[in-house]
């Protein structure tokens, strides 16, 4: 059935084999370019026929195994090669393929003439190879691999300018900070594994068959540990607090990396894996809050940091990890459906911003380095007035901000609505749902605020950089345009397959197509809930669509603000910095954050390191290997002296130890 | 028995004025000579003991040392020799190249 899907992730590799061996003799930056963007086309059709042979069966028969070959079998344990189609694997798949084909093609034109070309696209097959073996494992270890090839893609590619040290610290910090998320997901591998093995005698780590075990868990307990563990693991890769610090700093590497990788994908694993095992999550109530909590006070933290940072991409990456909050706060309330839905809408509208953004960098760029001005290129105090000079990324973007900011009819207002609703009516967290659908809707107006401030300070107003500088400002080229074109586009449609089932019945009984396509999936923790959860959740149709006007009045006013503030009056802004300096100055440094891990965590551990250096394995070890030797030297010193070379001494020494051994021989 | 106790105590003082030889004197032939009245001294007793016990096995040692000693003599006299040569001298004192 599903004969061709390991072309899937071998198409990348092979583009990753060629670039990265033979790219640098290759040197033609369009051949370089067509292998690697027609690798993932490859891909992309490959993934387009997949699905559609998958919803051209039934929905209960939606679920293959392709087994490639044994890959580790000791005694009752086995792990394949093995990839798992499904409809959750397959949005994953079109989304990474998709999307992905497109920043490929964008990176083409945007990477045009940098040292290292045939490397970054090596890099970039090499993450999407990893990507779809994440997506597509059909076991835990298989996932894992992938899990850690996405990491070091990541890390190579934030580290991509590594002559700068900045890029290459952030390259380090964000491998380290996925490594203290990786140490998680492996234990909680590794709980879940020997918990199930040995007490039930189930020796599995394959998806499909713990989700028909997982009834043997008991509720809470151990679940709560395992799935704990797990989600530990999902912070780090996703960028959630505590461990999203990384995530800006991984601004450092080329955008179309940011939007790929930092954007649509990769930070998106820590939300697909806790879907794909979502009969695991369901079992513990306290994980889930857990989840919702850190995903909700994520969604909010975030937001406010993005609305004082001036650098176009830090904006962003703050975004990025507000929205990613969001989806876990979709998973933390049991709405996994909402939240892959999510995903899929923020890969479209936060891969367009991006591009866009990387568009407008590339063309500042250009511009102050025809001026010869060192003006940062990234800072959006020296932009503005670029809606006239680069009009096809101006209404690109703004099409991906409405859809951020959750205005009714783009794709994300569908999602985050969704989101929004389950916080508030779903059935895991009594009381505590009003505080969760309230930090997600104040989150929801700031993202409006900080998107539209972003649009307002780049695209309105006077140009702020030299009129010299100004006139060689230009659209970008058609490759670059294209991908904003496509994802633009889907950043306003994609929503319509997934419409809320209030607003559906309205329109005349559209169902929610997305929802019942991943029913399948998620059909373990529907039972569960069936029969554990007995409150119900609330359904109340007016509450619903209340709510529903209520976050978008509250996106409205976020709007609004930042209208008023950078486009009408913008002498605002300045006085409201002078009237709470100290506001400003905590938020714009980002809440301390990252000075206060420095402080907790980083320092220590740099001094701890000192003294094992200087302390133990300089003193300590070392003293001991050159202390044995020193103390046999100094005892030969002594000792050689008895070497006079006279006969004499030699014979005395001599007779008198025969006199000796003979009178001990003789007296005992 | 008065017999076998007197050739013991030759021996003994022959073995000990060897080995006072070998401890006092500087000239290296003299020493060669003093180990040579150490082997014989051994000799006299294994002959000596060898009657005493009725048991051939000494003598036949005592022709194993013989055998050794001349072959000893040869080496022994010939390095003497070659030190003679290098450094016109057979005191025992001057050889000491293989201090410490």
């Amino acid at each position: 059935m599903f004969d061709n899907v390991w072309l899937i992730p071998i198409l990348p590799f092979i583009g990753f084999l060629i670039n990265g061996l033979f790219g640098k003799k290759i040197k033609n930056e369009t051949v370089i370019g067509t292998i690697a963007a027609g690798a993932v086309f490859g891909s992309f059709i490959v993934s387009c026929m997949t699905l559609y042979k998958l919803l051209s069966l039934g929905s209960e028969e939606r679920l293959a195994e392709v087994k490639f070959f044994s890959w580790i079998t000791s005694g009752t344990f086995n792990a394949d090669v093995a990839f798992l189609i499904d409809p959750l694997s397959c949005i994953m798949i079109m989304i990474v393929s998709g999307v992905g084909f497109l920043i490929h093609l964008y990176s083409i034109a945007y990477m045009h003439g940098e040292e290292g070309f045939y490397r970054y696209f090596a890099y970039l097959n090499l993450f999407t190879f990893s990507m779809f073996l994440l997506v597509l494992g059909n076991n835990l270890l298989l996932m894992f691999v992938g899990w850690e090839g996405v990491g070091l893609c990541s890390y190579l590619l934030i580290g991509y300018y590594f002559h700068k040290k900045s890029a290459g610290d952030a390259g380090k910090k964000a491998f380290v900070m996925n490594r203290v998320g990786d140490f998680g997901f492996l234990l909680g591998l590794f709980t879940l594994f020997w918990y199930m093995g040995s007490t039930h005698n189930v020796w599995t780590i394959t998806f499909s068959e713990m989700a028909k075990t997982s009834h043997l868990l008991p509720t809470g307990g151990v679940v709560t540990v395992i799935t704990l563990c797990f989600f530990l693991g999902a912070t780090g890769k996703s960028a959630q607090i505590p461990l999203y610090t990384w995530l800006p700093d991984a601004m450092e590497g080329p955008t179309p990396v940011s939007a790929l990788i930092h954007a649509a994908t990769m930070v998106t694993a820590g939300v697909y894996m806790i879907a794909r095992m979502n009969y695991l999550f369901i079992r513990s109530p306290e994980t889930l809050t857990v989840i919702a909590v850190i995903g909700a006070c994520t969604a909010l933290f975030a937001a406010t940091i993005g609305t004082a940072q001036n650098d176009i991409k830090r904006v962003l990456a703050y975004s990025t990890v507000s929205q990613l909050g969001y989806m876990f706060l979709a998973m933390g309330v049991g709405a996994f459906g909402a939240g892959v839905f999510h995903l899929m809408t923020h890969a479209f509208f936060k891969a367009c911003l991006f591009l866009g953004s990387g568009a407008v960098i590339h063309s500042m760029h250009g511009a102050l380095h025809h001026a010869h001005s060192h003006d940062d290129a990234q800072d959006m105090r020296n932009m503005g007035g670029l809606k006239s000079k680069m009009p096809i990324t101006f209404a690109t973007f703004l099409l991906a901000t409405i859809a951020i900011a959750g205005i009714p009819g783009f794709s994300g207002f569908f999602s985050k609505d969704e989101i929004l609703w389950q916080a508030f009516s779903n059935p895991h967290h009594g009381s505590l749902n009003i505080l969760l659908w309230g930090m997600g809707a104040i989150a929801a107006g700031l993202t409006a605020f900080y998107m539209f401030r972003l649009v307002f300070m780049t695209f309105f107003g006077e140009c702020r950089i030299t009129p010299k500088a100004k006139d060689h400002l230009h659209e970008s080229p058609l490759v670059i345009v294209i991908p904003l074109i496509v994802l633009a586009g889907l950043s306003v449609v994609g929503g319509y397959i997934g419409i809320p089932k209030v607003i559906g019945e309205v329109l005349g009984g559209i169902p929610n197509y997305f929802e019942h396509y991943l029913d399948p999936v998620f059909k373990y923790s529907e039972e569960y809930m069936s029969v554990h959860g007995a409150h119900g959740g609330i359904h109340n149709i007016a509450l619903e669509w209340g709510l529903m006007g209520t976050s978008v009045l509250i996106a409205i006013i976020g709007i609004t603000v930042a209208y008023a503030l950078y486009v009408s009056n913008t002498g605002i802004p300045v006085k409201f910095v002078a009237a709470f300096p100290a506001l400003h100055r905590a938020v714009y440094n980002k809440w301390y954050i990252d000075e206060l891990y420095d402080f907790m965590i980083v320092n220590p551990c740099k001094s701890f390191s000192q003294f094992l250096w200087k302390g133990f394995d300089v003193i300590v070890i070392d003293g001991a290997v050159n202390g044995v030797a020193k103390s046999v030297m100094a005892l030969s010193g002594v000792f050689r002296l008895m070497q006079t070379g006279l006969l004499s001494n030699y014979a005395w020494s001599m007779a008198f130890g025969v006199v000796v051994m003979l009178s001990y021989f003789i007296l005992k | 028995m008065a017999n076998f106790n007197g050739y013991l105590i030759i021996s003994a003082i022959l073995f000990s004025i060897g080995t006072i030889g070998v401890l006092t004197r500087k000239n290296s032939i003299v020493i060669f000579m003093c180990i040579e009245l150490m082997l014989n001294a051994v000799n006299l007793t294994f002959i000596t003991f060898s009657r005493y016990l009725g048991n051939l096995d000494g003598q036949i040692f005592v022709f194993f040392i013989m055998t050794v000693a001349a072959a000893e003599a040869a080496v022994g006299l010939a390095l003497i020799i070659a030190f003679y040569n290098n450094k016109d001298t057979i005191d025992v004192d001057e050889v000491q190249l293989m201090k410490w």
